[in-house]
């Protein structure tokens, strides 16, 4: 199912979750919200599911109006951030919930309950876990109830807030790559909310980021990650350094930077900002022209990469990452003065 | 003074008085002897002496006695008024508790602690004038008391009247306890059930009751025991005419009043042991309740 | 005045539905009578009004009420905070059934419990006996009526206090104690302030039940006008002789009292949920 989303505002009280938002997920997709808290990924996925009315805008699966539907009525499937399950069921009772409620002429009879339970189960891997209560499972193990749970009504869409929030950082990486499989077995189509960038970027086909209730960006990880669209996604997906400064006639002096800058070749002077990322920074001891000297003031190896501080010539702090060998080769010891030659700098003129 | 004992160390003396395993920190042993003393000497006095006092009365011209108290026409005739009484009040007062639970617990809407405030009043009204306002509105000089005359209708002095007091009296007792339950369990279970295409009883009977079962019947035991024990209000209402509008606690006023006191503490003894039993099934319900 | 603004969710159900029937349920049984009393009492006038409520037999029950009811606080105060202490942080066989049994005064019928506090405590009773032979009568005294007062506030005060020693942090006396404080210094600066604003509002809950009670009172007090008549007593009379406007201008006052103490237990409890917040 293609999910719509057009224009949608929402305010409670004096605080504004969503401004104006409007995006599409076609059918089939796995779209990630990604997001500060506050940021309004969260009401909009609950605005999707019918958990929220919209103070102004619509919402339409398939092409068709869904707005005043009731949650009841929209087949979504919804995932909540602490699963919601009944504490008073079991596990196989929680899952059978969405087809025991529906009214009597639709309810499947017992047996069929019981064999579509059993199948979703095995396909969370928790067949075995069925008459445990909530209570008696791991974190892992509730995610994966609530995801049958909501599997079982045979939603047209899945939503997800905050899917893996309250896992720790083994059972979510697993789960990550358990859900990327399901999703490509079944592909549903399905939209999850995260702040995690990095769980965005290597789950999702597409990736909106959203920022005080609108959407700064809206593209595919690749796109975020190389074209980052404002200096909002540029510093919410990964680090940066930054280096203020102004563009006039085609040149941007940022800070110790000197760049060529043809997007602005008028005269005018305006202010803005450049942005360069740790392990976009070449580190080197020969100076060849446009000079960045700096100090190198601390230097940690976590695995693969070296992590490394330095102060440039007025106390600003700047951060490279180097691969280990480069790092080898060169071997900056604390203290010493080398020379900095960011490869890409993305310069965004303030408004 | 002396301060801290080391781990367990006063917990092997052989005192009466042992501290509980992990805190480090308490009282010198004669302090907590003596506090202990204290406590139970006052708890003995003001609950166990009349406690026995009461069956040792009801008894004191035998099991024949106590028997034919028990099972004179007016007792049983009382004892059904107070039945019928609470089996119209608790329900009304359960019913009104769900409803107002759910809107309060649920939801956020302006004047939702005014609602709060307004619904534990009776707990700050005299059972006197609990009974009083009624009087005030249906006696016979009240606003609706030349109406209620004209077309035959009694409230005052009779089963309405008795009913209506202790709804009153008893009215916050089931709210009361739901509402922190209520709250506790947040909306999201019955967020999920929605989603999950429950509609609105299916979500509240399937979800909701079960969450808040060992809190509705916690009130609903509270609730019954004011309603069996009422005295105040139901006594300016009643009129006491006996075998009509005479409840339990009633009935055991006359009795004493006619100076009958093994009668009367006979009377009293079922009303006693209906207390041991709300306490014991009261105690249940916490425990359920908190764990 | 009620205006939903349903910030918690926006797909519960039955909201107007459950929100009508609280109101109509409360109004027609609650509001709408009490409302009764002021309105009833504005009919007679404020001169007659006032020479029903200063009449001396009224003040001195009012005076009487309010005594006794202080006293009974009072002393459910300092064994109210004992019992719960005890119960809750020292260990002794039976300690659950005691814990069970503190409520008590609470299922009991007042009247039960009238007439078995007046046997006791008469001349020939249990504990009448004894005291008589001191030359302390208690039936037909204040005396009684305080000890009545005492038996049915005597929970309020260990109910209230229970929770909050309960969740009082350990770490805190021993902080305290590593900074060189002693047992008795500890209670004093650290425990007593933490649960003095619980402990009064336990008080002011058994002052508050006090102030009303009849059943459990009627039966020691003995009734003398001016001596031991306490004020619902005196309304029950005067309703038994249908001066109407009399009982309701006694009552309106006793009202007036029970919401001022109403209204500081509602104060104290947010004070106190703002003070533990933080």
């Amino acid at each position: 199912m293609s999910i719509e989303v057009r224009n949608l505002t929402k305010t409670f009280g004096s605080f504004t979750a969503l401004r104006d938002v409007s995006f599409t997920v076609t059918s089939g997709e796995l779209v990630a919200l990604l997001g500060p808290s506050g940021s309004g990924k969260t009401t909009l996925l609950r605005t999707i599911a019918g958990l929220e009315a919209p103070d102004a805008g619509s919402v339409l699966f398939d092409g068709d109006d869904a707005t005043e539907r009731s949650p009841k009525d929209r087949r979504v499937g919804f995932v909540f951030q602490h699963y919601a399950l009944f504490r008073h069921m079991t596990v196989f009772e929680n899952v059978a919930f969405g087809l025991r409620v529906r009214p009597r002429a639709e309810r499947p009879s017992d047996g069929e309950i019981r064999r579509k339970v059993d199948e979703l189960l095995a396909l969370v891997q928790l067949e075995y876990l069925g008459d445990r209560y909530p209570a008696q499972l791991s974190g892992g193990q509730r995610q994966r109830v609530a995801l049958a749970r909501a599997l079982a009504v045979e939603p047209r869409a899945l939503l997800l807030d905050e899917p893996f929030g309250a896992l720790d950082a083994k059972v979510r990486q697993e789960l990550r790559r358990w859900l990327r499989r399901l999703h490509g077995q079944i592909h549903l189509t399905s939209v999850f909310v995260t702040h995690d960038q990095e769980e965005a970027l290597e789950l999702a086909n597409r990736v909106v980021v959203m920022n005080d209730g609108t959407i700064e960006q809206d593209g595919t990880p690749e796109e975020v990650v190389e074209h980052p669209a404002t200096p909002f996604v540029m510093n919410f997906v990964g680090n940066v350094n930054m280096f203020h400064g102004r563009v006039q006639a085609g040149k941007a002096l940022l800070g110790p930077l000197a760049l060529q800058y043809p997007a602005h070749e008028s005269a005018e002077a305006r202010s803005a900002s450049g942005y360069t990322r740790p392990h976009e920074i070449e580190i080197t001891r020969s100076e060849d022209g446009s000079g960045l000297w700096a100090t190198v003031s601390d230097v940690r190896r976590t695995g693969a990469i070296v992590k490394m501080e330095l102060s440039d010539e007025r106390g600003g702090l700047i951060q490279v990452e180097l691969g280990r060998d480069q790092f080898d080769r060169l071997h900056p010891s604390t203290g010493e003065r080398v020379y900095l030659k960011p490869k890409r700098v993305r310069v965004f003129m303030h408004e | 003074m002396t301060t801290t004992a080391a781990p367990g160390v006063s917990a092997t003396r052989g005192h009466v008085i042992i501290p509980s395993k992990v805190r480090r920190l308490t009282e010198p042993s004669i302090v907590r002897f003596v506090l202990t003393g204290m406590a139970l000497a006052f708890l003995m006095l003001f609950l166990a002496v009349p406690l026995t006092a009461v069956f040792v009365e009801a008894l004191s011209r035998g099991l024949a006695a106590y028997v034919a108290a028990m099972a004179e026409p007016f007792t049983i005739a009382a004892l059904r008024l107070t039945l019928i009484t609470t089996a119209i009040a608790v329900p009304a007062n359960l019913v009104f508790g769900l409803c107002a639970a759910w809107v309060i617990g649920k939801f956020q809407f302006r004047g939702r602690h005014v609602l709060t405030t307004l619904i534990d009043l009776p707990f700050a009204v005299s059972p006197v004038i609990a009974g009083l306002v009624f009087v005030l509105l249906f006696g016979r000089q009240g606003f609706f008391g030349p109406w209620l005359a004209e077309h035959g209708v009694r409230i005052i002095f009779a089963v309405p009247g008795i009913v209506l007091a202790t709804v009153f009296v008893s009215l916050p007792f089931i709210a009361r306890e739901v509402i922190p339950v209520m709250e506790a369990s947040g909306a999201q279970e019955e967020e999920a059930a929605r989603v999950l295409g429950a509609g609105g009883l299916q979500t509240f009977f399937r979800v909701t009751l079960p969450n808040i079962k060992w809190g509705v019947l916690y009130g609903v035991i509270l609730c019954s025991a004011r309603a069996i024990g009422e005295f105040g209000a139901v006594s300016v209402v009643s009129g006491h005419i006996r075998g009509l509008t005479n409840t339990l606690p009633l009935h055991v006023e006359i009795l004493y009043n006619e100076y009958q006191f093994q009668a009367a503490f006979a009377v009293a003894s079922i009303l006693t042991c209906l207390a041991l039993v709300t306490l014991v099934a009261k105690t249940i319900a916490e425990r359920r309740l908190h764990t | 005045m009620l205006t939903a603004s349903r910030k918690r969710s926006g797909v519960l159900p039955g909201f107007g539905l459950t929100l009508g029937f609280t109101l109509l349920y409360l109004s027609l049984l609650v509001l709408i009578p009490l409302a009764g009393l002021p309105i009833r009492s504005t009919s007679m006038g404020w001169e007659a009004f006032w020479q029903t409520v200063s009449d001396p037999r009224v003040t001195s029950s009012y005076r009487l009420t309010m005594t006794t009811s202080f006293l009974a606080a009072c002393i459910n105060g300092l064994f109210g905070l004992i019992v719960a202490w005890v119960l809750v942080r020292y260990r002794f066989p039976g300690r659950r059934f005691v814990d069970a049994a503190i409520d008590l005064p609470f299922a009991l019928p007042t009247a039960v419990a009238g007439i078995t506090l007046t046997t006791l405590y008469a001349p020939n009773g249990w504990l009448g006996r004894p005291l008589a032979k001191l030359g302390i009568p208690v039936v037909f005294t204040p005396s009684g009526i305080t000890i009545a007062l005492i038996f049915i506030g005597s929970p309020f005060v260990i109910r209230t206090l229970q929770p909050v020693i309960q969740d009082l942090d350990v770490e805190l006396e021993e902080a305290a104690t590593s900074l060189g404080a002693g047992r008795w210094q500890v209670i004093r600066r650290v425990i007593l302030p933490y649960l003095f604003p619980a402990w009064l509002t336990g008080v002011a809950l058994a002052f508050a039940r006090a102030i009303g009670e009849y059943g459990s009172v009627v039966f020691i007090a003995g009734n003398m006008p001016m001596r031991t008549e306490i004020t619902p007593l005196l309304i029950v009379t005067k309703l038994e002789q249908y001066d109407y406007a009399g009982a309701t201008a006694v009552a309106l006052v006793l009202l007036v009292m029970s919401f001022a103490l109403l209204l500081m237990i509602n104060l104290l409890q947010g004070w106190t949920e703002r003070r533990i917040a933080h």
